[in-house]
């Protein structure tokens, strides 16, 4: 960056367009944090203020303890990294397959593929959840985490681009040391594609993490909810109670706020490659 | 056996076992399911009953069904406002921030912040912002003397109000796909414009937009498709409601399958969405002319 740069004049508008969006993007978040520090009656505070008097730090307690936020945490958690875990090992395998491997019907399966991504997921959402409930998976953490794990066409789409692209010199000698393809793949090919590794990661994680849909349509134990259902529950259950409601907001948020703040690096470029390669 | 085609055999099974987990979820996860949900379609099968073959009935049913008519419609409307204010708002950020600006990584890390927050929890915020009486924003209004509307309990506001939220959400991520594009413009272009005299107004449209247009076409692809599968949002926000004002394909397919447990139905509808979708992607391809792609 253009750290010595001077201030040209000309530059101060933009910067004033610039403060007042970045006020828009944030003030969300603040009003969030504000109203969870305030008592039920501050709450209604007429101008409203943002600096809560007196600080009320019950409504965090009130929050954690009143539903099993601390298990919707790791059971999101658990979902989340096993999702993330296999589905980058499956798409992998696949994607080196498409990009650097000769087989049969080769051409006719990935265009079945890439097919499959036009299919929006409602379509297969009520037969997989009639097919899960004949074999007892109904409020179980399975549907939410084996078919996305078994079917990423978009994974395979990405790393398949990616690997195409590294030249086949560094495989060659490889294979004249010996190497049979699952070693090739896994010593050669897959530290070589840690970028898009990367950036496939963080997206399947925050995708399956911030995942609604499924679990709403599975989970029925207040034991087996993820966050974002469990944050449903609250609105339902506490409709006029905001103070609890922005707490329990805020406690889902925090953690990956603060991810994003320390990797945010690894957030945008993952855009830029995933959204421009695929 | 010659050694050669025992060489091309291991090969092909190597492949195969590199391909095959994705395959087998390929085959029970998406299309086992599609051919099911296509027969199920055909079918009257509400939960707990045995199905009944009833033809195209729970198609010929939506052409005449009120209330499909009407989420289709919204859910239009939806796209209609989310997808021009996104488009506009996020390439105007890039633009902003595609030059030489000090702190210009930190305002790109806010405009993206609200990007990986989930869109639940975000949708309580929003309710909260938007609460009529107390809510932040109708406060802020009221103390330059105007009466906000109930944003999401008045019939007009309701789906504006979703739409400004969701179009909050999605500046970030947009306008970090438009800068990547930017990026690649090359400034020889914008250096022969300027020796031609071209005011920065003629760069933006005779440069920059068509040299952008490959991102752009990305991007409206890619709203359009999220847009037509909006559910979140509205289901925290307002449950499709006043009387149906914010009620979306995909809530209406969730309440059909879930709520009234017919699944033939629901899978029908499931199934318009699909072709809509569908349609709309390849119109937008067939008239994608005023996409630039020679750079």
């Amino acid at each position: 960056m253009s750290s010595s740069r001077k201030f040209p004049l000309s530059t101060i508008p933009i910067y004033v367009l610039l403060v007042i969006g970045a006020g828009v993007m944030i003030l969300p978040f603040l009003w969030m944090i504000s109203t969870s520090l305030k008592g039920q009656g501050s709450m209604f505070d007429y101008p409203p203020r943002l600096i809560p008097r007196p600080v009320q730090w019950d409504n965090y307690y009130r929050a954690w303890t009143t539903l099993p936020v601390g298990l919707a945490y790791l059971n999101s958690l658990k979902i989340a990294l096993l999702v993330t875990a296999g589905s980058l090992l499956t798409s992998s395998m696949a994607g080196y397959a498409f990009a650097k491997m000769k087989f049969l019907a080769k051409q006719p399966l990935f265009v079945v593929l890439l097919m499959t991504m036009m299919i929006p997921g409602q379509v297969t959402l009520i037969p997989m959840f009639m097919w899960f409930s004949q074999i007892n998976w109904v409020d179980t953490h399975w549907p939410l985490i084996l078919p996305p794990i078994l079917s990423n066409a978009f994974g395979v789409f990405l790393l398949r681009q990616f690997m195409a692209a590294i030249p086949n010199e560094l495989e060659d000698a490889g294979k004249i040391d010996g190497l049979n393809p699952w070693q090739s793949y896994w010593k050669i090919m897959l530290p070589n594609c840690k970028p898009a590794l990367a950036a496939l990661g963080i997206f399947t994680f925050m995708g399956n993490w911030n995942n609604f849909l499924t679990p709403l349509i599975y989970l029925n134990d207040q034991n087996k909810f993820t966050l974002p259902l469990i944050i449903s529950s609250f609105k339902g259950l506490y409709t006029t109670d905001w103070p609890l409601l922005m707490a329990a907001s805020c406690i889902s948020l925090v953690p990956v706020l603060i991810v994003y703040l320390f990797a945010q690096r690894y957030f945008i470029e993952g855009i830029t490659l995933s959204g421009l390669k695929g | 056996m010659s050694t050669l085609t025992r060489r091309r055999l291991k090969d092909n099974a190597w492949a195969y076992l590199f391909i095959a987990p994705q395959m087998l979820g390929l085959i029970l996860f998406i299309v086992g399911p599609v051919l099911f949900a296509f027969g199920i379609s055909f079918m009257r099968w509400d939960i707990g009953t045995s199905p009944v073959w009833i033809g195209f009935a729970n198609y010929s049913k939506q052409m005449t069904d009120p209330v499909f008519w009407k989420v289709l419609r919204n859910t239009g409307l939806f796209a209609l406002l989310h997808i021009p204010l996104t488009v506009v708002g996020s390439l105007a950020l890039a633009l902003l921030l595609n030059r030489n600006l000090r702190g210009k990584m930190i305002f790109r890390a806010v405009y993206f912040t609200p990007v990986v927050t989930s869109a639940v929890a975000v949708a309580l915020v929003w309710t909260w912002l938007y609460n009529p009486n107390y809510g932040l924003i109708n406060s802020a209004l009221s103390s330059v003397g105007i009466q906000g509307p109930g944003w999401l309990t008045d019939m007009n506001w309701a789906l504006p109000s979703i739409v400004i939220m969701t179009v909050w959400q999605a500046l970030g991520y947009n306008m970090i796909l438009f800068l990547a594009g930017l990026q690649g413009v090359p400034s020889h272009l914008y250096e022969a414009a300027k020796i031609d005299g071209a005011s920065s107004w003629q760069r933006l449209l005779k440069i920059t937009l068509p040299m952008i247009s490959p991102t752009t076409f990305f991007v409206v692809i890619m709203l359009l498709i999220g847009s037509m599968q909006v559910f979140s949002e509205p289901y925290m926000m307002t449950r499709g409601g006043p009387a149906d004002a914010t009620n979306v394909v995909v809530l209406h397919i969730f309440n059909t399958a879930f709520q009234f447990f017919r699944m033939g139905e629901a899978s029908a509808i499931s199934f318009i969405l699909f072709v809509i979708i569908l349609v709309i992607t390849l119109i937008q391809f067939k008239f994608s002319k005023w996409v630039n792609y020679d750079v």
